[in-house]
This record gives structure tokens, sequence and C-alpha cells, in this order.
């Protein structure tokens, strides 16, 4: 098998986000994850570039990896042209083809979002839309958003929406031939494959872990465990 | 030939913005939450300006929210983004207008992959061809909604019933700005102003008569983070950003946040509903939030369309603080009717009321 780095460089988004790295630290003192999580994103992209295998899986298989937020600020300020958030991406492409991210409490939470925001994809041709955020599952919207979900008809026809309808306007339905072209897009371009990689690594793990686990839904243990986990070590001390 | 070399120096901050003819691509986000901003956009457009601008029903996400919470990978959503392109291109359209600085951001990183990585674009073709048989352009220009509202705002004010003065003491509204990270953070040259001195949501706010807040954390994120708010179990990060930036625009007492981004705008109004609940903190004057408006709401509240069609009233905190600043003429009793009038109930615990 490659080396990690060699596969990392099959990505353009490592190639293109770490040129020379000389350790200043920008990127850290930028970062929103680094101000609340036990996270640097200068560790993680001078670890990549020493170029360490054994030292790249550790990383693969860790926490660490899934703290960044992609808010991309790290690219704006790097001196050298940079983009440690890109490294990131790279990192957790490969971990999840390798299956390291269900080692790590943070990394297996990629089946939760694989479940919600993957499956809306195909189901409704959006990643997010109003009738898919339950507020069960949102607290934080608060009671607006049950008001919401209770009369979304009635508040959004006078916003001019066109709910669940064919046609144009916000929230229209997206038809049958556009959700089908979607899918044969992930099919040939790899998206069906990393969907399929998160599901048949995250089904071991629930084995393992001795959670229950089915096939699709939110509604086993697995997700509900990923989802809400949190073991309260992200933080520094 | 000094002005010259001014000229030259600013060159990278301006970007040429289309004046007519769009194709638009809405955002999961915009009309799932703000979908009035989104209709205000398009009646601006079509009926106040005269424009053409086309929403082809077969457009779908760009699947950014997916692609940045790493379980959409790049290939896959550049074909998804050219079949975006190649609905334009078969509906005869070169300018986008795109209503979501995360799709913003994607059609950017990906417009920036082909310039930098041309196998890629071939790759693309190959791929889009082989799973739709269409064929794509490149678009001749690329606009965030935002841009184009910039580019009209002195339209919108020569329109203004309510500009964005305090009419009790005369003084101009006092406007913290968001611009939002995806919109010029990653390629600084898609953005009006580039990273450094974006001038697309202060450009807007000056020309409506407002003043634009400086203060410490003005370029931090809102904290959205993607995975980081998907998931249950990270929200602390989403909530703890946000909070940062309420703590440090507080002392600068804003009148409201005008918000690039509508991932933005949903989280810190929702934020501010949170630490209420979790803290009984609020960051406004006299105990209470903030208002956090999108361009399209703020707009169309100083040219004087009902606050209640442009659907303020579906926020967490309310914006009647507001209205009475601005001197904006609103019926309460209209805020929770349908639209052939019929009342309805009125959701609990609002902020501001």
């Amino acid at each position: 098998m490659s080396g990690y780095h060699e596969l990392l460089m099959q990505d353009v988004r490592f190639e293109e986000g770490l040129k020379a790295c000389m350790n200043c630290g920008v990127c850290t003192a930028i970062c929103p994850a680094a101000e609340f999580y036990d996270y640097d994103p200068r560790k993680i992209v001078d670890l990549v570039q020493s170029g360490n295998n054994d030292e790249i899986e550790k990383l693969l298989r860790s926490d660490t990896i899934w703290y960044c937020g992609e808010c991309m600020s790290c690219k704006t300020r790097c001196p050298r042209g940079n983009t440690p958030a890109f490294v990131v991406m790279a990192l957790r492409t490969l971990s999840q083809k390798t299956g390291f991210f269900t080692e790590s409490e943070k990394g297996r939470q990629q089946f939760a979002i694989k479940r919600t925001v993957g499956e809306n994809i195909f189901k409704y041709g959006y990643c997010v839309a109003t009738y898919a955020v339950s507020p069960e599952m949102h607290r934080e919207q608060g009671p607006v958003w049950e008001y919401i979900i209770e009369n979304t008809r009635d508040i959004y026809e006078r916003l001019g929406a066109n709910i669940d309808e064919h046609g144009e306007g916000p929230l229209r339905r997206i038809p049958d031939d556009a959700r089908e072209e979607l899918k044969k897009i992930f099919e040939v371009t790899g998206g069906t494959g990393l969907f399929d990689a998160i599901e048949k690594h995250s089904k071991n793990k629930a084995i393992e872990m001795g959670l229950e686990f089915d096939d699709e839904g939110i509604d086993n243990e697995y997700f509900k465990e990923v989802f809400k986990a949190n073991n309260n070590k992200h933080t520094p001390e | 030939m000094k002005s010259e070399g001014k000229k030259k120096i600013w060159a990278d901050y301006q970007k040429e913005i289309a004046d007519d003819h769009f194709f638009y691509v809405r955002s999961c986000i915009r009309q799932s939450f703000f979908p009035g901003s989104e209709q205000f956009f398009l009646h601006f457009m079509r009926d106040v300006l005269g424009k053409d601008v086309y929403e082809n029903p077969s457009h779908t996400s760009c699947t950014g929210i997916g692609y940045h919470s790493d379980i959409v990978p790049l290939r896959t959503i550049m074909a998804v983004v050219a079949r975006h392109f190649a609905l334009m291109k078969e509906s005869g359209y070169k300018n986008i207008a795109i209503s979501c600085v995360t799709s913003f951001g994607i059609y950017t990183e990906i417009l920036e992959t082909w310039r930098h990585f041309p196998r890629e674009l071939e790759q693309t073709r190959e791929d889009l061809y082989k799973a739709t048989g269409r064929e794509f352009d490149i678009p001749e220009n690329v606009a965030h909604t935002s841009d184009i509202i910039y580019k009209f705002s002195n339209e919108i004010a020569a329109k203004a019933k309510y500009p964005l003065v305090n009419r009790l003491t005369g003084s101009p509204l006092n406007v913290v700005e968001h611009i939002g990270c995806h919109y010029a953070k990653m390629f600084p040259k898609h953005g009006v102003g580039g990273a450094e001195f974006p001038r697309v949501l202060s450009g807007m706010i000056e020309s409506w008569g407002g003043n634009v807040v400086d203060y410490p954390e003005r370029r931090h994120c809102c904290g959205f983070g993607f995975r980081q708010y998907l998931v249950q179990a990270n929200r602390g990060y989403s909530m703890s950003n946000t909070i940062k930036k309420f703590a440090s625009m507080q002392p600068f007492n804003p009148d409201l946040v005008l918000t690039n981004c509508p991932g933005c705008t949903m989280f810190m109004d929702k934020w501010q509903y949170t630490a209420k609940e979790m803290e009984g903190t609020v960051y406004g004057r006299n105990g209470e939030a903030i208002p956090v408006l999108t361009y399209e709401e703020l707009a169309g509240l100083v040219m004087g369309y009902n606050p209640w069609d442009l659907g303020l009233q579906y926020h967490m905190v309310q914006s009647e603080p507001l209205f009475r600043k601005m001197g904006v003429v609103f019926d309460p009793a209209d805020k929770f009717r349908t639209k052939d009038g019929k009342q309805m109930p009125s959701p609990a615990d609002l902020i501001n009321v």
C-alpha cells in the first residue's frame, strides 16, 4: 500500500493547500476551532509535512482532524499561501476511505451527517429543507421554529414560497429527473462510494460497540450515540 | 500619475458585477429560513428595476453543506455545480446570481480549482457528460446576490422611505455588518473589496444612511462550522463563537446586525435566543436582543415594504425596537396572518416583544 502522504497528494486540495509551512502559527491564531477545542492546525500541517507515515495514521484515527469548522479563515492569513483547512479536508476524506474515522468519537459523527444531510440530497434535492429540520433535534431553533413547522404552508405561502409544488419558487419540489441526475452524478464521481464506505465502516463499529444499527433512518442506537456522545475531553485542560 | 498608481493598487479590490440577465440559483438555507428574502430580491430586480432574472426549476442544491461536512467528495460537487452551469448554458444565460455564501464559496473554489488544475476541469466535463449527457460553459460573471443589491444600493437609497436614521435623535443607526467567511476569505478577488476591505454590506449601510460599527471580532466566524452545528454534540463550538462576537460588539451598542450569508443570519439570531434561555444574557440595550437581518430584509424595510411580508416575524429576535427607531409604520394585528388574511395564533416566547 502507498504511504499516506502519497495518497494525500492525489487530492488536489492537499497539493494546493500545503506548499511549504514555516510553522509561524498564524493559522492557529486566527482559528475559531483553536479558540474552543484542544486544536492546533499548525501542528497538523507540520506533522503531515514531515511525511511520517505512522504519525499520519495516528492523525487519521484521532478526534483532532474533526475539530476544524472549515471557515477557511486560515487561507486568508497564511503568509506562505497554504490552506490548513484544505489539508484537513484531504485528511478527512482519507480517514473515511480507510475506515479510520470510526476510531474517534468526532470521526464517528460522519455517519450522522450522512444519514441526515447526505440523504436529504437524494430525497429532496436539498441539503437542508424546512421540513427536514425537526424541532426535537434542534432545540436552539426556539419556539418560532416549532410554530413554523406546525404552520408551514400558511406561513410560507404568504412569503411567496412554493413548498413541495412543481415550478419555480422557494422550497419547490425538485423534479424527479433532476434528483435522478444527482444520483447518477454521485455514482459516476465517487459520491455514492463514499456514502457506502461511511455506512460499511459505521455498521462494523456499531457491532463492535454492541449498539443496534439499522440499514436506514435515524431511529437506532448507533445514530443516537454518534449524534449526541460527548466525552468532554475535547477542550484544553 | 499618482492617481493611476492608486487605481492600480485598488484594482485587486474591485469587482465587476453584471448589470442584467441573471441565472438565479437559490440557497437551501435562505429559502428554508428566509424565503421572503429570496422573493424580495426577485421582486426588486424584476418589478422595480425591470431586470431579467431567470430561475430554472431543475436547479438543485449545490451540495455545499455536504461538501464542507466532508460527506460529498470534491469530484462529486464539481459535477453538481457543472450541471448548474449546463442548465445555465441551455437556458441562454452567462451571468450567475447566487443566493448563498456557502454556494458562492463553492462556485469560486471550483472555478479556481479548474483554473489551477485544468485536468480537473476536463475530468468534470467527462463526469457530467457520462452522468447526464450535458455540457457546460464557465459563466462570464459570478455574483452573490448581495453584490447585486450593493450595485443597486443607490437606487434603493433614492426610494428610501425609512433611512437608517434614528427618528428620535436624528443620528445614524449603528449597524454591525457580518460578511460570512466563504464570501471572500478563500478567494478575495471574487468579493467586493476582497477579504481586507469588504464593502458589500458596509456600502449598503452607508448608502442607506447608517453608521458601520467596527469592533474587535468583526471578521470572526459566526460559528456555523458545518459539522460543528450539524451534529448535536458539537454545538458548543457553534454557540461559543457566536457569543464571542456578540460580547465583542456589545459595547458599541449596535441597533442591528446585517448579514451576507443566510446561515450566519440564522445562527446569530438563534444563538441569541439560546444564550438568553441558558444564561439570561442579552447583548442589546434595555434588556433587548439585537435584531439580525438579511440584506434583502433591510432593503425592503428601508424601501417601506410591510415587514410581515418580508418575514421578519419569523426570527427569534423580533425587530420592533428597530422599527420604532426607524419610524417604520407597522400593523401588529397583521403580523401572524395568512396570505388570505386568516388570523393565526402567535408563537410563544419571541424576544423583544
